[in-house]
C-alpha cells in the first residue's frame, strides 16, 4: 500500500475540488473494494477524498419513484420500506450480494464503481489490460471460467462484479453525477461501458465526476419480478451467472418486460431485442426459451466458460418463470423455486 | 458408552459434554496469538514475494524502499546473515526427506511466492509500503506446476518420509485376476490442489531480551518443533531460545512446520538486536504448503455378487523439486476391503512449488475419495447395496500390515448406526429416481478411515496446598478441546473439580510433547497427563498414610479412590484424607511429578489401529441449473473412548465441512504458464459458508479399544474421510452424473 493524503469534504463542490487538487486522486465511502485494492498495490492513490460526510445519505421521493442518495449504504438500500415495497428485485439483487458486515459499510455509489474481480486484475505480479493498458491479458487462455461471455474484447474479458447493478439495469435507473462541469444525467445502461481496446476505463464517468444518487423511476415491476443468482457456493461468492426480470402484463400477455444478467459481461448485459420479443406475448415456457435462445445467441465463451452459455439459456427461462409467476428466488432459503 | 479410561474406577468429567474451558479468553479475546504479542520496541517486518515461479533474482534494489523514513533495514540474499550450512539443520522434525526451503538463500526462484525480501520498519504500515518499492529483476524461465504433465517422469521416492508406510508389496496377481473378473471397472480420481487457509495467518514474534536470548511466539502446531528449528539454523542454544504459542487460530496441518516467517523474523532480529514480528498477508498464506493433487487410479474386478477379486489402486503424487513430501494415498484401499489380488502404487511428481505438506487426513482424504467413489461405482455395477457391497468385502484384518487384526473395529456398528439415523432403507438406489419439486434428491454413503496413533509425549502435574492442579505440556491445541480433555482427564484422576485445575500447553518450558497432529494428541498427551498425575497422586497418598492416625495406613494404593479432593477407600468413603489436609499434614508447599507416556508396544505387536466411519449425505440438485444444496449428512464414527462428546461432536463437524468444502468448493486455482495460485484470497477460493451447511448428525458408536490406557483413538481427522466420496456418491444418486475429479461444480454437473 502507497502513501496518500487524505482529505475530508464537507459537501459535493469541495469534494470536486479536492479531486481535482489531485494528484491521482480517488473518492472513498465505504472503502469495501478500494481499500482491498489499495492492500494489494493495485490502487495507488495519490490522495483520498473522504465523501462520507457528504448529505448524499438519504432515500427520497423523486418524480414518482425514489432518489437513492449515492451514499446511502446497500443495508439501507435492501431495508427501505419503500424499496421493499417498491422495488423488491433491487432488495432481494442487494441481498444476493456480498456479507452483511459488507452490505452495512458499501455505499450505493461505491457498488457502481467496484472494480472487476478477475483474478489476474488484483495480482500485480501479473500482467492486466484493465490495471496497466498495453501488458496483456493472461485471462484470455488462462483461468477465465468466472469471465465474460458477452461483450468482451482481444484485451479485456473481465466482468462487473455486482448483483445490484443488474437489477438496476433491469429497472432503468438514472445515474446523477456531478463534476468540475456540473450535473448530468446517465441511463443506466450508458453508465458501464465494454472494455473494447481501453478496458482501464469502467464507466462513462468523466474525470473528477462524482455519483450523487440513484434515481429509480416510478415503475418497479413490484408483482412480478425475480433476482435468481447461481454461483459456486450458496452465499458469499459473485455470480456465475445471474438474472434479474421484472413484468408487466396485460391480462395473459406480456404488457412490459425487463431482463438483465449478470457476472457474463463488463456491464449488466440487457438485451432489448429480446425484451421486445417478449413483449405482447403469452408468459409461456416457449416464449420464454425464445428470448433465452436469443440472447445467448450471441455469447462468445472462453476456454474454459462454454458452461456459461447454456447456464445462463437455462438461468433466463427459468428467471422469467419465476418472475412470471410471482414466485421470486428466496434468499433465505436456497431452493431454487 | 463402554468405559475403559478409569484411574480410579470412576469418571466424572470424563466423558461427559463439557464446553472448552479455553471458550471465555478466545471470547473475549483475552487469548493472544503469535501475531498479537507485544514487545518493548517492537520492529514490523513485511515480506515481498517472488512474482515469477522458476529463475534466478538478476538484480534486486532496495534503496527506494531504504530511503523512506522508518524503515529500519530491507533484508535480501544478497546482504542475508550466515546461517547454517547443512540440509539437517533446517530439517524439522516432519520435514519429509530432502533439502528444506532456505529462505533468502540465493538468487534462485523455487516457486511462485518464495520470499525474496523482508523489509524491517518501525511499524507495519512503512514496512508494507516500502515493500511495494522493493524492485527485483527476473530472469525467468518456464515453470512446470501441471503433475498430469510428468507422468513419465513419476519415481518412486528413494528416501522413504519417517511415520508413513509405503504401499506393501503386491499380493496374488492382480493383473489376471482384473481380466477374469466378470465385472470390472477402471476410472482415474483426482482432487483439486488445497491450501489449508486456517483463520489466524502464520505469524511469528520473536522477542529479543538482550542477554543474548530470545521468547519467540510462532504460529506452530507445537512449539518444540519451532524450537529445534530455530536451534539448527542459528546455531543457538535449546536454553536461549523459548518458544510459546498458546493458542492456534486453526492449524489443519499448515502450523506443522516451522514456515519461512519464523525463520525471517528470527534472522532479522538477531541482526537488527531487536524485537520483530511478521505477519504473512492472505494471499501469502498460499505462498507454502499446500494438500497435493494426485492422479490416481482404481481398478476393481469383482464377482457377480461383488466379492472382489481383484484390487488395484495407483497414485502419483505432487511434491515439490527439493523435497519428498509423502503421505499415505493408496494403502487404505486395502485396509478397508480383504481381496486376494492386490497391486498398491505411489509414486512422486515434482513442479514448480513449494514442498506440499499435510493438511487434515493427509493422503486419506485424497485416496479414500478415489477408492469410495470406485466403490460406489462398482455397487452399481454389480446391482449391490452400498453398505453390502461393503459388508461383502469387509475386512477383518489389516492386509498392509502382514494381516494383522484390528485392535478394534466398530465400522459394522458405523453402518449400521449411521443407516438407520439416516433412513438408507427408504432409499431407491435407481440414480434420479428421487424428486423434490424441480430438485433431483441425491443419497450416497461412503466409508472413512484414519490411523490411530500415539506419539511418545510427557506431561507435568503440581498440585499445590491451596488444592489447585496445574497440567501440561508443549504440544498445542488447535482449538480442537485439547486444554478441555486434560482438563477432564486431570480432575478425574486426582478427584478435583475442572475449576481446580489449569491447562498450560504451546510453551518450550513445559513438558517435551511433540507437535499436534496425526490425530494422536488426545491419547498421547492425554495418557501422560493421566500418569502424572497418578504419579502426583501416589506421592500425596504416601502423605496421607503417614499421618498420624490416617484413616488410610495400612491401606495399598490400588484400593483407594480419588474423589471430591479426598483419598479414600474404595467402597468405603468414611475412611478417607483430604488431599490438601495430606499435604498440610507434611508441610509439603507442592507435589510434582513429569511423566513420559508412548506407544504400547506390546500391543503393536499384535494390533492394528484404526479409526473408522460411514458417512451418509443428501444432496438436492436443481434437474435445469445444476446447483447443488446438501441438505443432510449423517456421520457415524467408531474412534474408541469419547473424552467430551462435545468437543468431539464439533470436532466431527468440522471435518464434515471441511470434506463438503473439499467435495463441492476448494480448488487452489494454478495457471500453469506462470505456476502461479491465481484465487489466492478467501473470495475466490471458497471455503463453504453458513448457506452451505446444514443438518449434521454425529453419531459416536460404542467401541473398545485398549491401544493406550484411556481407550480413545483420536478424532482430528477422521470426520473429513470419506466425506467428499459420500457427497459425489451422492450427486451420482442424484443426477446419474459420474464426476470423479473434484470439486463437484455447476459446470461439471451441466457438462
Amino acid at each position: 500500500m502507497n502513501r496518500f493524503d487524505y482529505v475530508r469534504a464537507g459537501t459535493v463542490a469541495e469534494a470536486v475540488q479536492a479531486f481535482a487538487a489531485g494528484p491521482d486522486a480517488r473518492f472513498i465511502a465505504g472503502g469495501t473494494n478500494l481499500v482491498d485494492l489499495m492492500k494489494y498495490d493495485v490502487e495507488r492513490p495519490g490522495r483520498l477524498v473522504d465523501i462520507t460526510r457528504l448529505p448524499l445519505a438519504e432515500i427520497e421521493e423523486h418524480d414518482g419513484g425514489l432518489r437513492i442518495g449515492a451514499l446511502v449504504t446497500n443495508a439501507n438500500v435492501a431495508y427501505d420500506a419503500r424499496v421493499r415495497e417498491r422495488y423488491p428485485l433491487l432488495a432481494n439483487a442487494i441481498l444476493a450480494g456480498a456479507s452483511a458486515q459488507l452490505r452495512n459499510a458499501a455505499s450505493t455509489g461505491g457498488n457502481l464503481l467496484q472494480r472487476t474481480r478477475c483474478y489476474y486484475f488484483y495480482d500485480t505480479a501479473t500482467p492486466c489490460n484493465k490495471r496497466i493498458p498495453g501488458s496483456g491479458c493472461p485471462a484470455i487462455q488462462g483461468l477465465n471460467r468466472i469471465h465474460a461471455i458477452f461483450g468482451a474484447s482481444e484485451s479485456c474479458i473481465a466482468t462487473h462484479p455486482s448483483d445490484m447493478c443488474v437489477a438496476l439495469a433491469a429497472l432503468e435507473a438514472v445515474v446523477r453525477v456531478s463534476g468540475p462541469e456540473g450535473e448530468r444525467s446517465i441511463a443506466f445502461s450508458d453508465f458501464h461501458r465494454l472494455p473494447g481496446d481501453t478496458p482501464e476505463v469502467d464507466t462513462t464517468l468523466k474525470p473528477g465526476e462524482i455519483v450523487v444518487s440513484v434515481d429509480l423511476p416510478e415503475r418497479g415491476f413490484a408483482s412480478n419480478f425475480t433476482y435468481l443468482k447461481l454461483r459456486d457456493r450458496l452465499s458469499y461468492a459473485f455470480a456465475l451467472v445471474s438474472v434479474a426480470a421484472g413484468f408487466e402484463f396485460d391480462g395473459e400477455t406480456v404488457k412490459t418486460a425487463r431482463l438483465a444478467l449478470g457476472g457474463v459481461a463488463h456491464k449488466p448485459w440487457r438485451n432489448r431485442e429480446a425484451e421486445a420479443l417478449l413483449q405482447g406475448k403469452p408468459a409461456t415456457r416457449e416464449t420464454f426459451q425464445a428470448a433465452a435462445d436469443l440472447i445467448v445467441a450471441e455469447a462468445k465463451p472462453q476456454s474454459e466458460n462454454g458452461f456459461k452459455v447454456e447456464l445462463a439459456r437455462r438461468a433466463i427461462v427459468r428467471g422469467l418463470e419465476q418472475a412470471a409467476a410471482g414466485t421470486p428466488q428466496s434468499l433465505s432459503d436456497k431452493r431454487i423455486q | 458408552m463402554t468405559q475403559t479410561f478409569s484411574s480410579t474406577g470412576r469418571d466424572t468429567f470424563v466423558g461427559r459434554p463439557h464446553s472448552r474451558v479455553d471458550g471465555p479468553a478466545k471470547a473475549t479475546g483475552l487469548a493472544k496469538y503469535a501475531g498479537e504479542f507485544n514487545a518493548p520496541d517492537l520492529s514490523h517486518g513485511y515480506v515481498v514475494s517472488s512474482a515469477i515461479a522458476k529463475g534466478r533474482i538478476v538484480a534486486i534494489d532496495t534503496a527506494a524502499a531504504e530511503a523512506v523514513p522508518g524503515v529500519i533495514r530491507v533484508f535480501t540474499h544478497e546482504n542475508r546473515p550466515r546461517t547454517a550450512w547443512l540440509d539437517y539443520n533446517y530439517q524439522d522434525a516432519v520435514a519429509p526427506p530432502g533439502s528444506p526451503f532456505r529462505p533468502l538463500y540465493d538468487d534462485t526462484i523455487a516457486y511462485s511466492g518464495q520470499p525474496v525480501a523482508l523489509v524491517v520498519a518501525e511499524d507495519f504500515d512503512t514496512a508494507r509500503h516500502a515493500a511495494t518499492l522493493v524492485r527485483v529483476d527476473y530472469e525467468a524461465e518456464a515453470p512446470e506446476t501441471d503433475p498430469s504433465k510428468l507422468l513419465d517422469l513419476a519415481y518412486d521416492p528413494p528416501k522413504k518420509r519417517s511415520g508413513i508406510k509405503p504401499p506393501p508389496k503386491p499380493w496374488g496377481d492382480a493383473s489376471a485376476a482384473y481380466d477374469a473378473a466378470p465385472i470390472k471397472l477402471r476410472e482415474e480420481y483426482r482432487l483439486a490442489v488445497e491450501h489449508h487457509n486456517p483463520m489466524e495467518p502464520h505469524a511469528s514474534t520473536v522477542v529479543y531480551e538482550g542477554d543474548g536470548t530470545y521468547t519467540v511466539y510462532d504460529k506452530i502446531q507445537g512449539v518444540s518443533n519451532s524450537q529445534g528449528y530455530l536451534t539448527g539454523v542459528f546455531g543457538l542454544k535449546k536454553d536461549d531460545v523459548r518458544v510459546m504459542n498458546p493458542y492456534l487460530g486453526g492449524g489443519f496441518g499448515a502450523g506443522l512446520r516451522p514456515q519461512y516467517q519464523l525463520f525471517l523474523a528470527m534472522l532479522a532480529a538477531r541482526e537488527l538486536k531487536r524485537s520483530v514480528r511478521v505477519v504473512l498477508t492472505r494471499d501469502q498464506m498460499f505462498s507454502f504448503t499446500y494438500r497435493p493433487d494426485a492422479l490416481q487410479t482404481v481398478s476393481l474386478g469383482s464377482d457377480r455378487d461383488g466379492a472382489l477379486q481383484s484390487l488395484r489402486h495407483d497414485a502419483v503424487g505432487a511434491t515439490s523439486r527439493f523435497e519428498d513430501y509423502q503421505e499415505v494415498v493408496v494403502n487404505w484401499s486395502a485396509v478397508l476391503y480383504g481381496c486376494e489380488n492386490v497391486a498398491l502404487s505411489y509414486k512422486l511428481a515434482q513442479v514448480d512449488t513449494f514442498s506440499p505438506g499435510d493438511m487434515r487426513a493427509p493422503g486419506a482424504v485424497t485416496g479414500v475419495f478415489a477408492i469410495e467413489t470406485a466403490m460406489d461405482e462398482l455397487a452399481y455395477a454389480t446391482g449391490l447395496d452400498p453398505i453390502a457391497l461393503r459388508l461383502k468385502n469387509y475386512s477383518e484384518s489389516d492386509a498392509t500390515a502382514e494381516g494383522k487384526p484390528f485392535g478394534s473395529k466398530a465400522l459394522k456398528a458405523c453402518f449400521t448406526q449411521g443407516a438407520d439415523r439416516f433412513g438408507w432403507d427408504r432409499r431407491n438406489p435407481e440414480p434420479r429416481s428421487m424428486r423434490e419439486g424441480k430438485e433431483l434428491v441425491g443419497w450416497g454413503m461412503a466409508t472413512g478411515v484414519w490411523e490411530s496413533m500415539m506419539m511418545q509425549s510427557s506431561a507435568r502435574a503440581a498440585l499445590t496446598a491451596d488444592g489447585r492442579l496445574e497440567v501440561g505440556n508443549s504440544t498445542g491445541d488447535l482449538g480442537t478441546g485439547t486444554y478441555t480433555i486434560l482438563t477432564q482427564i486431570a480432575a478425574d484422576t486426582l478427584g478435583l473439580t475442572m475449576e481446580d485445575v489449569t491447562t498450560k500447553l504451546g510453551d518450550t518450558r513445559l513438558a517435551e510433547a511433540p507437535v499436534a497432529g496425526g490425530s494422536w494428541t488426545a491419547a498421547s498427551s492425554g495418557t501422560a497427563v493421566m500418569k502424572a498425575c497418578r504419579n502426583v497422586g501416589e506421592q500425596v497418598f504416601k502423605l496421607a498414610r503417614q499421618m498420624e492416625g490416617s484413616p488410610l495406613a495400612n491401606v495399598d494404593f490400588e484400593r483407594v479412590a480419588f474423589t471430591d479432593g479426598r483419598i479414600e477407600v474404595a467402597g468405603d468413603p468414611g475412611r478417607s484424607v483430604s488431599l490438601v489436609d495430606a499435604m498440610r499434614a507434611a508441610g509439603v508447599e507442592s507435589v510434582e511429578a513429569t511423566e513420559s507416556a508412548g506407544p504400547d508396544t506390546d500391543f503393536n505387536a499384535k494390533y492394528e489401529a484404526y479409526t473408522h466411519s460411514a458417512v451418509f449425505v443428501e444432496v438436492k440438485i436443481d434437474e435445469e441449473l445444476g446447483q447443488v444444496r446438501l441438505t443432510r449428512v449423517v456421520s457415524a464414527i467408531a474412534a474408541g473412548k469419547i473424552l467430551n462428546p462435545k468437543t468431539a461432536r464439533s470436532q466431527i463437524i468440522g471435518g464434515v465441512v471441511m470434506g463438503i468444502g473439499s467435495a463441492l468448493e476448494e480448488e487452489s486455482m494454478m495457471d500453469h504458464r506462470l505456476g502461479r495460485f491465481m484465487n489466492h484470497n478467501l473470495g475466490e477460493y471458497h471455503v463453504p459458508v453458513s448457506a452451505d451447511i446444514h443438518d449434521i448428525d454425529v453419531i459416536f458408536v460404542d467401541e473398545e479399544d485398549k491401544a493406550n490406557p484411556l481407550g480413545v483413538k483420536g478424532l482430528g481427522e477422521i470426520g473429513i474421510v470419506g466425506t467428499a466420496a459420500a457427497v459425489a456418491n451422492a450427486v451420482y444418486h442424484a443426477t446419474g452424473k459420474r464426476i470423479r475429479h473434484l470439486p463437484i461444480t455447476i459446470d461439471k454437473i451441466l457438462g
